[in-house]
């Protein structure tokens, strides 16, 4: 061996040791150049990579190391100081670049790892999210469901509708085993099945009310989880498996009777109705809170759209119920209108039917009597028209009675004279009084005012009435009849609160007090006196006659007149007064009177009435002129005649009591000459009453001579009579016109 | 005694178809009883008065009715006026009837219904004159023989 500059080795190279680590070394180097490779590929190829330096750093490290590995290989074999020497440098510069670098993996690592964490964080964050998207899917979905749900439930009005439309949505949203509903009976104490989503027909399956279960979920306006256990939800028949979740929730029904607009967030009287629903028995679903608040929501609206229909039914019923009592009424009223109709028409009929013969009887009768008649004769003849009379005057009543009721009577009003109505009953009464003994006495206040202003023939008719009355119920004894001025004090009657006399000037008081002795009347049935057609069957009637209107018309004219009437007795046979009380009026000074035939005053044939009484005629016509004087003469006057107006301005003197003057011929200026007259005469009582004769009838030339200062007016033909009676009223109360 | 009851039936038959003919009516019955011994022939009287007065009136009213230019309807209707009080004055009164009717015509002025009218009146007139001239008659033949003249009511 030759001595070289090589250095020795420091073991003697084994063979197959050599060779293996020969070997690694060969493949480290080549490991150690492609990793870098590598590196450089992917890295080039990502888009992202912040750390180049650090992987030329690194890549420069395994470089070198490789490197060393590589040259490490000429080691092993005797190997020249150059190898050497590349060798350690090779060895020191990957020395210094590991250091380095292990240096540079100080600061990168933690950078490193905390991109890791910050991924893992998103991460989560992610999944939390897609969480959260999931519930808020669900509830929009529920919300989705709930719409749809109130939508079919709140489509229709009816009721059946309404629920069974609830259960179907709610079965097939929330994908239900179960469903029901059940309402309260009746009576309030059970709860029944009324309505199920499977089954079609429920049986009247009833469970008592006061379960403690039933009242908890009453209590709460939460959907409740109740044991599948419980009587209401055992609905199904017993299964294998284990049933689901149940949950109950109430319905709040609304009834019309309880329902007020101020309640109406709280319920007056609650009544519920409970929904159950079973989830399917074998999955292992669970109720969760968005279902439980679908259901809740639904709860709600089912309550309200069954209340909507319940006042839709109610209303349609009351609507029916109106209509038919709209028929009803109409019905009736088109009856009751018939049967006015009917009366009025029986009433025309009776009046014009009844009337007609009677008039000809009456009217046959009283013209038979003006012939000579021996005495039997005459006695049958007034018989004859005394009773047709009578029956004239029932008709009359009873047209009279009617057409009161009706209220279309009306008073016919008119100055008369008060007395004479009085003497007129009296001369009516005293035949029949005597005839039964009894003795009637007449007793007129000396306040009673001679003339009234009233409807003359009903009063008479009334006093008649009761008198009559007094005469017929009376056996033996006597009749007063007494009339006066009633004071304010002598008004009040006790027994009518409602009349209630008024004190005036224009008005008084006539009080008419029937007293007789006869069988009196029981004081229970004085109130029964008044009603029309009841009789006092107590008192014997087969003679009475009348058919019971009598009082009550007399009670309808009294009231007309603004008055009272009653009936006292203190009982039978004990007699019996009747108080009559009417309204009438004060006459003004102005005497307007019908034509004023005192039907009783005997007619005297050429009596002279007015002897020697001056009087003027002036009438431009002859004949009537004539004729007026004939009148004047016959009833004794003194006439002077005039043809013209200046004629009678210049006879006219203070001697002449009265001036007729015919004011309808044209060309004598009547109203001129009156006023001349008045201009002539300036004191009243030495001025002749200025009458006018007239044939006008109508209410202007009335007018006209008022206004121009006349005293009078009669209108012609004049008869006799009338003349004798013109001139009496005339001369007694100084004016006259006659009523057109 | 016989004859003034027979005259009497006679006269108050007659009386009485006058009133039912409508000849008079109760205006003249009140005539009747004015009659007294104050005035003994007072119906008689008043009767001769009207008849003048007709006449003079029916002869105003045709002289006015023949003027061929322009007829004075306001003094046919004066004339009228006074024919219907003096006939209603003594009680005719189908010639107070027919008065009536020519007023309304002269306010229409229509000569024509007033000559009509005018026709009618004359009629009517001459036929109650010889009733009326009838029935004084029998009046005094009444008074003639004695009777005294019956009151018809």
């Amino acid at each position: 061996m030759e001595s070289c500059n090589c250095i020795e080795p420091q073991w003697p190279p084994d063979d197959l040791l050599m060779k293996y680590q020969y070997i690694s070394d060969f493949f480290i180097a080549l490991a150690y150049f492609s990793i870098p490779l590598e590196l450089i590929y992917f890295v080039k190829k990502s888009a992202v990579f912040p750390y180049r330096w650090v992987l030329v750093q690194f890549g420069a490290f395994i470089v070198l190391c490789g490197a060393t590995h590589l040259i490490n290989l000429w080691t092993f074999t005797v190997h020249s100081r150059t190898v050497a020497s590349v060798m350690t440098t090779a060895k020191v510069l990957t020395a210094a670049v590991s250091c380095i670098t292990a240096l540079m993996l100080v600061h990168i690592i933690p950078d490193l790892l905390s991109v890791k964490t910050r991924e893992l964080f998103l991460k989560n964050k992610a999944a939390e999210l897609d969480r959260e998207m999931g519930l808020i899917r669900t509830q929009e979905e529920t919300g989705r469901h709930v719409r749809m749900l109130t939508h079919e439930i709140r489509s229709t009005l009816d009721r059946h509708t309404i629920l069974k439309t609830t259960l179907v949505e709610l079965g097939r949203t929330l994908a239900l085993e179960e469903c029901a509903l059940w309402m309260p009976t009746r009576t309030g104490l059970e709860l029944q099945l009324s309505y199920t989503l499977r089954q079609q027909n429920p049986v009247g399956y009833t469970v008592p009310i006061h379960h403690p279960v039933i009242n908890q979920v009453f209590s709460s306006n939460r959907a409740v989880k109740i044991s599948p256990n419980c009587p209401v939800a055992r609905l199904r028949p017993a299964g294998k498996y284990m049933p689901g979740e149940v949950v109950a929730v109430r319905v709040p029904l609304l009834h019309l009777s309880n329902f007020h607009i101020n309640d109406w967030p709280e319920l007056s009287t609650k009544i519920y109705a409970l929904m159950v629903l079973m989830l399917p028995s074998d999955s292992a679903r669970q109720w969760h809170v968005h279902e439980l608040e679908l259901v809740e929501v639904v709860a709600d609206q089912v309550a309200v759209a069954l209340s909507h229909a319940a006042i839709l039914e109610e209303s349609m019923r009351a609507r029916d119920l109106l209509m038919d009592q709209n028929v009803a009424l109409d019905l009736a009223r088109r009856e009751a209108e018939t049967a006015i109709r009917a009366r009025n028409d029986f009433l025309a009929v009776m009046n014009h039917e009844m009337r007609t013969p009677m008039h000809a009887i009456i009217a046959l009768s009283s013209l038979l009597q003006e012939t000579e008649l021996t005495p039997e004769q005459r006695l049958m003849v007034e018989t004859v028209l005394k009773s047709s009379n009578l029956l004239a005057t029932l008709i009359n009543d009873v047209l009279d009675l009617s057409r009161l009721e009706d209220g279309s009577l009306q008073l016919d009003l008119g100055t008369f004279n008060l007395y004479a109505v009085f003497r007129e009953v009296l001369n009516l009464i005293k035949p029949i009084a005597s005839v039964k003994k009894l003795h009637v006495s007449l007793n007129l206040a000396p306040d009673l005012p001679e003339y009234a202003v009233g409807d003359e023939k009903r009063l008479m008719q009334t006093i008649l009435n009761i008198v009559g009355n007094a005469v017929k119920f009376s056996k033996e004894g006597s009749i007063s009849i007494t009339a006066f001025v009633a004071k304010l004090d002598t008004l009040r009657d006790s027994k009518a609160p409602e009349f209630l006399p008024v004190l005036s000037d224009n008005h008084f008081y006539l009080r008419v007090q029937v007293k007789d002795s006869g069988s009196g009347i029981n004081p229970l049935d004085i109130p029964k006196l008044f009603t029309k057609f009841a009789q006092n069957q107590s008192t014997g009637t087969r003679n009475s006659g009348g058919s019971g209107l009598g009082l009550a018309i007399c009670k309808r004219f009294v009231n007309l007149m603004e008055g009272h009437i009653w009936i006292e007795s203190e009982g039978l046979g004990k007699g019996c007064t009747a108080i009559l009380i009417v309204k009438l009026g004060m006459p003004e000074r102005v005497n307007e009177s019908k034509l004023p035939y005192m039907p009783k005053m005997p007619t005297n044939h050429g009596q002279t009435a007015f002897p020697g009484l001056k009087v003027l005629v002036m009438d431009e016509n002859g004949v009537s002129r004539m004729v007026t004087k004939g009148l004047l003469l016959h009833l004794g006057c003194n006439v002077t005649m005039v043809g013209s107006s200046d004629e009678c301005l210049r006879l006219v003197s203070h001697e002449h009591k009265v001036v007729f003057m015919d004011i309808c011929v044209p060309g004598i200026d009547s109203y001129g000459i009156t006023i001349r007259i008045h201009e002539k005469f300036t004191k009243c009582h030495e001025r002749p009453l200025l009458v006018a004769l007239t044939g006008n009838t109508d209410k202007v030339t009335k007018e006209n001579c008022m206004r121009a200062g006349m005293d009078g007016l009669i209108l012609k033909p004049v008869s006799l009579d009338k003349m004798r009676s013109v001139l009496t009223d005339l001369l007694e109360h100084r004016v006259f016109f006659e009523a057109i | 005694m016989d004859v003034v009851n027979q005259l009497q039936r006679q006269f108050i038959d007659y009386s009485a178809s006058l009133h039912r003919e409508g000849f008079l009516d109760d205006q003249f019955t009140q005539l009747q009883k004015l009659q007294d011994d104050n005035s003994p022939d007072f119906v008689v009287e008043v009767a001769s008065l009207f008849f003048e007065d007709c006449e003079k009136l029916i002869n105003n009213m045709a002289r006015a009715l023949e003027q061929q230019q322009g007829v004075d309807f306001k003094q046919v209707d004066a004339s009228v006026h006074q024919l219907k009080g003096s006939s209603s004055s003594i009680g005719a009164m189908r010639v107070k009837d027919v008065c009536i009717a020519f007023r309304s015509f002269c306010e229409a002025q229509n000569r024509e219904g007033c000559l009509r009218c005018l026709q009618q009146v004359t009629h009517e007139y001459s036929l109650l004159k010889n009733k009326l001239q009838t029935l004084f008659r029998l009046q005094q033949q009444i008074l003639a023989a004695g009777g005294s003249i019956p009151v018809v009511e």
